[in-house]
């Protein structure tokens, strides 16, 4: 049963630096069905390669199709399917002044975060962790009224 | 040397050894089109619309093998030949296709006549380009005929600005290609081969499927020695007829949904299917649960995302089959034969029991008839080509193939209207054969202003109109299914079609009995003119067998008992 089963996986995608590449990624995505839970994308320091993350869930079968799908797009290099990996996510969160400084500073250092800005009107902290500890980060967050929530999407490096 | 980007469009394709172009002309083309008209490194057919343009560069290149051509402009030019792309895409077959497109700085402003071809065609070709510059065009072209024809084959865009046309820069040809993205696998795992090899000795009951995979590595020959070798029963899929040849006493026939008897129940029963160039499609297997379940599968693919996409696979193998099967043939010396011949017995018997039968009638052609009976006229010598429905199926399992790629469809897709643009196409490439063209009445009107086209240049294929006065396919279903509402099938009006014919340029013959047919038929091989043979057939007849939408191979509507032994065909 375990193959029908769905599960959360992510993916990394060295790609050709090339116009249209990311379209091809996103549209055999959508045209095959599958799913893009988050996706990042940001050029590899001194190549001609970009490294694309993309975290999506699916069963065995369709992970297996996914990888293999991807393989065969002309610009892409290599297909990783992480096994073992350190994954990290980024959110950044706006507060109104109102807020406590403090106390939003203090749940921030909880994980790994701080304030990054502070202004006239709003308070600006940001987070990097793993995506389900930014999950609850967020939902801690939620009693400080939040005006403004974007989060960064997934990266992973593999162990 | 200094020439304009026009000028190196036609350069690149003389220089794949490209003989014929089909296209049309249009506003952001016309830079060159009027190379076209300058050179005379190939030949260029001018087809009445674009979508015939692109299935004619299909059946040029089925028919040869090599990469077809096909230049259309901007706009609703390159949106005409996108059904031409996906048929091709479907069935894996290598074209390229040159569409004009507006002038660099007006790309992105809603220009006259533009579309976004790169981001339509995308999930309907193997890859595309848009061209940048003039400087990377060489490459571009050179590299879209490598992705074309390599690895798993496939249509591929090259959409060009018109500046870039105009331009005048340096051309070098590239003389081969470095994709550092791009490397298909040729070889097979040796490991898994030699698995592979040890299942097939160890089987009882083991099954050949063979697919149009191996049409497309030109593999015929060497499955022929492996059948021959091995002396396992064949089964083929649409895309594969003519592989294993009609006369050949291991083949049993095309399996699927209007597969014969013995083959479908082969593939329920057998132990170890050989797959070889298939891709388990819906219309082969049926219910999936119920597809060879008693059996391990071997799967040669030279697309690995085709293994294990809707079966489990035991013994993988990512190669060509030219490579792989070269590999296998030595190291089954010695088989025992023998094994196979209880299974090779029973399949027999199943045969015998239901064999691809049609009760035969004096009074009506029947079109099963006619295909067999055009088989028995030309045989070997004709390329048969045909539309999408009935007649497509009856032709699949009546015509006697011989060869590979002497049957040309579009199997994947199923697109009506591609059988006349692509007998033009394979007549082209073959001037010597005769071409006929399998269609109904419905099909044939979805590109009949090519008649134009074939009487201008005067390419004579034949046009074989099974005419039941239906969308025959469809109608079947809607008896079978939906209660004989015949909901927009009744194609009971029709135009004249010898006249329709002639009006273009063309010959038209009506044929109503089985004299007429061969008169008709032996008329239209002297003549030099495209035609229109209207053979009015039985109307109400169906295709058998027939496994339902969904259901389990083995589970067949079958037809009827032919009772006169003298009848049987």
């Amino acid at each position: 049963m375990e193959s029908s089963m769905n599960t959360r996986r992510v993916i990394s995608v060295i790609v050709l630096n090339e116009s249209s590449v990311l379209a091809r990624i996103t549209a055999l995505f959508a045209g095959r069905g599958y799913n893009i839970e988050s996706l990042t994308v940001a050029p590899i320091p001194e190549s001609d390669m970009s490294h694309i993350t993309i975290a999506t869930n699916g069963s065995a079968r369709v992970m297996e199709q996914i990888t293999k799908q991807l393989h065969k797009l002309i610009p892409i290099y290599k297909v990783i399917e992480h096994e073992e990996m350190v994954e990290k996510e980024m959110v950044l969160i706006k507060f109104p002044i109102e807020e406590h400084l403090s106390d939003i500073g203090a749940l921030c250092s909880a994980y790994n975060g701080g304030i990054v800005n502070v202004g006239k009107e709003m308070i600006i902290a940001m987070v990097a962790d793993e995506p389900k500890r930014i999950k609850h980060f967020i939902e801690a967050a939620g009693r400080y009224n939040p005006c403004e929530i974007v989060r960064g999407g997934v990266v992973a490096i593999e162990r | 040397m200094q020439m304009s980007g026009a000028q190196m469009v036609c350069e690149a394709i003389t220089a794949e050894g490209v003989t014929t172009v089909f296209g049309y002309p249009g506003g952001a083309i016309m830079h060159v089109y009027d190379e076209v008209y300058k050179q005379n490194g190939f030949k260029h057919i001018l087809n009445r619309h674009e979508q015939a343009s692109v299935h004619a560069a299909d059946g040029y290149a089925r028919a040869t093998g090599d990469v077809g051509v096909a230049m259309v402009t901007s706009g609703p030019g390159f949106t005409n030949a996108v059904t031409g792309l996906a048929t091709a895409y479907m069935d894996s077959i290598p074209l390229v296709v040159i569409s004009g497109q507006v002038p660099s700085q007006l790309i992105g402003t809603d220009g006259f006549q533009e579309i976004d071809a790169v981001g339509i065609s995308r999930p309907c070709t193997k890859h595309n380009f848009l061209v940048r510059s003039l400087e990377e065009l060489p490459r571009v072209l050179k590299e879209a005929f490598y992705i074309a024809r390599s690895g798993r084959p496939g249509p591929v865009l090259v959409d060009i600005p018109k500046d870039i046309t105009v331009d005048i820069g340096e051309f070098v040809y590239p003389d081969s290609v470095d994709i550092p993205t791009y490397k298909p696998t040729y070889k097979g795992n040796k490991r898994q081969i030699e698995k592979a090899v040890e299942a097939i000795k160890k089987a009882k009951k083991p099954l050949l499927y063979l697919g149009g995979g191996i049409v497309l590595s030109n593999a015929s020959d060497l499955v022929r020695a492996l059948a021959k070798k091995t002396q396992i029963p064949a089964v083929e899929t649409l895309m594969a007829r003519g592989v294993l040849g009609a006369k050949n006493p291991l083949l049993l026939g095309m399996l699927g949904m209007h597969g014969n008897y013995s083959s479908n129940m082969a593939m329920s029963e057998t132990d170890l299917v050989i797959s070889l160039g298939a891709r388990f499609d819906d219309r082969v297997t049926g219910k999936l649960s119920e597809f060879a379940k008693y059996a391990d599968i071997i799967h040669v693919d030279i697309d690995a995302a085709n293994i294990g996409k809707l079966v489990d696979v035991d013994y993988p193998i990512v190669g060509d089959i030219t490579e792989v099967v070269e590999a296998m043939l030595p190291q089954l010396d010695g088989i025992d034969t023998d094994r196979f011949e209880a299974w090779r017995n029973i399949l027999a018997r199943y045969d015998e029991l239901h064999p691809q039968s049609y009760v035969d009638s004096d009074e009506v052609i029947k079109p099963q008839w006619a295909i067999e009976r055009i088989g028995e006229l030309i045989g070997e010598d004709a390329i048969i080509t045909s539309d999408v429905g009935q007649h497509q199926m009856w032709a699949a399992q009546h015509y006697p193939f011989d060869r590979p790629r002497q049957w040309i469809n579009s199997g994947g897709l199923g697109t009506m209207g591609f059988g006349f643009p692509a007998a033009l196409g394979a007549k082209m490439a073959f001037p010597d054969k005769t071409v006929i063209n399998i269609t109904g009445d419905g099909s044939i009107l979805m590109n009949m202003q090519e008649l134009v086209t074939a009487a201008e240049y005067k390419i004579p294929v034949i046009n074989l109109i099974l005419n039941n006065h239906f969308l025959g396919m469809v109608r079947q279903w809607q008896t079978f299914f939906y209660e004989k509402r015949y909901a927009e099938t009744d194609l009971s009006f029709q135009p004249n079609w010898k006249a329709l014919a002639e009006a273009c340029g063309g010959i038209g013959y009506d044929v109503t009995t089985k004299d007429e047919f061969d008169a008709a038929v032996k008329d239209a091989i002297a003549q030099d003119k495209v035609c229109f043979m209207n053979v009015i057939v039985n109307r109400f007849e169906d295709v058998l067998p027939m496994v339902p939408s969904g259901g389990a191979l083995f589970n067949m509507m079958l037809p009827q008992k032919v009772e006169e032994p003298k009848e049987t065909k």
